[in-house]
């Protein structure tokens, strides 16, 4: 079953294009890491995917009405604004509006869905904080929180480990690797290609205004492909630990 | 949160009963609540009934049409500093009336001068939509509505310049204050339609706005049109903020103030700030016309000149408790 099926899409920002063509699809129960150069349009395609941008081509979330659309994919963008000082309870209870009727209050189960969000990104005895006096890492988590909370079969977000320390990074990838249990993909950019080796089952990598490689992580993450669009070289190695990536050195001009 | 709107509910109602209860023809309460039903042959029943009464249910549609036009407008925004003016309809409302005060229109007939102002508002309406309704962000449509006002303000500022007659200019200056004083029930039906449909329109806001304080983006992703959001925003704001500045002239701070002052006890959600504030705005417009009465009863004291007289402090005091926040 694919969760979300882009063919031939292709985006242009203020008359530059910037992705040209492209073809994706999701599946359940993968997490696809998106990767790519800033600028390269990681941001641009997922959007455009979503339906958030005008684009021409194909995309199935974009092609869905807006409620239908709230009930297959969760977003978080990049954007970690919150505008008021809402509880971290009420922040993350906003992912059950595509769910509740108008007006009807929260339920038993919006609760208890809220509550284990909570508890996924480390949250809980949070609740009754104000969504604006927390840490940015700690908002950076509500807000994950909050696209969990949406229970959709996808969840894609933009960036969503960056400005994490170390272990939430890990136990936040390790909670989207958990969700594929019950068969929902996550497809989220990511900049430490360390842990997109580690822990996504797939990398589309985005670069010379097109997808230029998916597959797993050991058919993307080759030298030719990081020099060419990353312009570095890196050691990859698949031991007894897992996958271990380390960035070496910048290439020349 | 019931317990919030009941609670403001219950304190407007009793404004409002002491706002027909006050002025100058000295009358006693029970006396006056008589009036109020009698037929309206006696001089107190006509008291009640075409003076006290309009004024009474005027203050209440004008506050709640500014409580809730700027806890809307605030958070369509996403800016605590956002107000009712911003989109420049109370600035076109007043041209008219401007207008209307200079060209002898107001004189001509009763209703003149509010209907000359809901024409300007709704000429600055359609400005802002042409401008900024049907794509941009939330940037464009505060630079419309600055640009509006602006526009509307060197206009009025045009008539009073070449304005030959001195009881015009004065008559615009004072009409620009804000009052409540000598309107009739007339006022009230003309301004009523546009105020309930507006007014409609903005409490149906509610859940996109909530969605909101995650972000245009987020928000369209919740399953919120956020486009058509806009539009209902801006129509929604432009029908209650014209027609009560058409019957009351510009009262200021009232958007401004009680989104502030309310925003804690909704847990600080869009949403139901909307009714809150509604019943909010209510509330400070009939205090402020209950004060503008009681205080000096023979000087006439402006009632937009009382509301910025409170609300500006209210809104420094505010500003004091909450810079860490703010920052």
């Amino acid at each position: 079953m694919s969760l979300l099926e882009v063919r031939d899409l292709s985006v242009s920002l203020g008359g530059r294009p910037v992705i040209r063509h492209a073809d994706l699809a999701i599946g359940a129960g993968e997490v696809v890491g998106l990767i790519g150069p800033n600028g390269a349009g990681k941001t641009t395609l997922m959007r455009a995917a979503l339906g958030l941008i005008p684009a021409s081509g194909e995309s199935t979330l974009a092609a869905m009405d807006e409620t239908a659309r709230a009930r297959a994919v969760a977003w978080m963008p990049q954007d970690r604004h919150i505008a008021w000082p809402v509880a971290v309870e009420a922040l993350v209870a906003l992912g059950r509006l595509p769910h509740r009727p108008w007006r009807a209050s929260l339920t038993t189960e919006d609760h208890r869905i809220v509550a284990d969000a909570l508890r996924q990104v480390g949250l809980a005895g949070f609740e009754a904080r104000a969504a604006t006096e927390l840490s940015a890492g700690e908002r950076t988590r509500a807000l994950i929180a909050r696209a969990l909370a949406q229970q959709t079969p996808l969840v894609m977000a933009d960036e969503p480990i960056a400005g994490l320390d170390p272990a939430h990074q890990m136990s936040t990838m390790q909670t989207f690797c958990d969700l594929t249990a019950q068969g929902r993909s996550v497809f989220l950019s990511i900049h430490d290609l360390g842990l997109a080796a580690r822990y996504c089952t797939r990398l589309v990598l985005v670069g010379e205004q097109g997808i230029a490689a998916d597959g797993p992580p050991g058919q993307v993450l080759t030298p030719e492909h990081l020099a060419r669009i990353f312009g570095i070289e890196a050691h990859l190695s698949n031991g007894k630990e897992g996958p271990v990536f380390q960035p070496l050195r910048v290439l020349g001009p | 949160m019931k317990r919030l709107l009941f609670v403001l509910g219950l304190l407007s109602l009793g404004l409002l009963t002491v706002s027909l209860l006050i002025g100058p023809a000295a009358i006693g309460p029970i006396e006056s609540l008589e009036a109020m039903v009698a037929p309206a042959d006696t001089p107190l029943a006509l008291v009640m009934q075409e003076i006290r009464l309009p004024r009474a249910i005027l203050a209440f549609m004008v506050g709640a049409s500014l409580g809730l036009a700027g806890a809307a407008m605030q958070g369509y925004l996403r800016n605590p500093l956002a107000e009712p003016g911003l989109l420049g309809i109370s600035g076109s409302a007043a041209l008219g009336a401007v207008l209307a005060i200079q060209s002898g229109l107001a004189a001509a007939f009763p209703l003149g001068l509010p209907l000359a102002a809901l024409s300007g508002a709704l000429m600055g309406v359609l400005l802002i939509t042409l401008l900024a309704g049907r794509q941009g962000g939330t940037l464009s449509l505060i630079l419309a509505g600055i640009a509006i006002s602006a526009l509307a303000s060197a206009m009025v500022s045009l008539v009073l310049n070449l304005s030959p007659n001195p009881f015009a200019t004065s008559e615009i200056v004072f009409w620009m204050m804000g009052s409540l004083a000598d309107r009739s029930m007339e006022h009230v039906v003309l301004a009523l339609p546009f105020i309930v449909i507006g007014a409609v329109m903005l409490l149906g806001l509610g859940r996109p706005l909530d969605a909101m304080t995650l972000g245009e983006d987020a928000a369209e992703a919740l399953g919120m049109r956020v486009a058509s959001v806009r539009r209902r925003l801006i129509v929604g704001a432009a029908l209650v903020v014209g027609a009560s500045t058409a019957v009351a002239g510009t009262i200021g701070f009232v958007g401004l103030v009680v989104p502030h002052l309310l925003r804690p006890f909704v847990g600080a959600m869009p949403g139901p700030l909307l009714p809150a504030s509604a019943l909010g705005g209510a509330i400070m417009v009939l205090l402020a016309d209950i004060l503008v009465r009681v205080i000096v009863p023979e000087a006439d004291l402006k009632l937009g000149v009382l509301t910025a007289l409170i609300g500006a402090p209210l809104f420094l005091h505010l500003i004091y408790q909450t810079r860490r926040t703010l920052a």
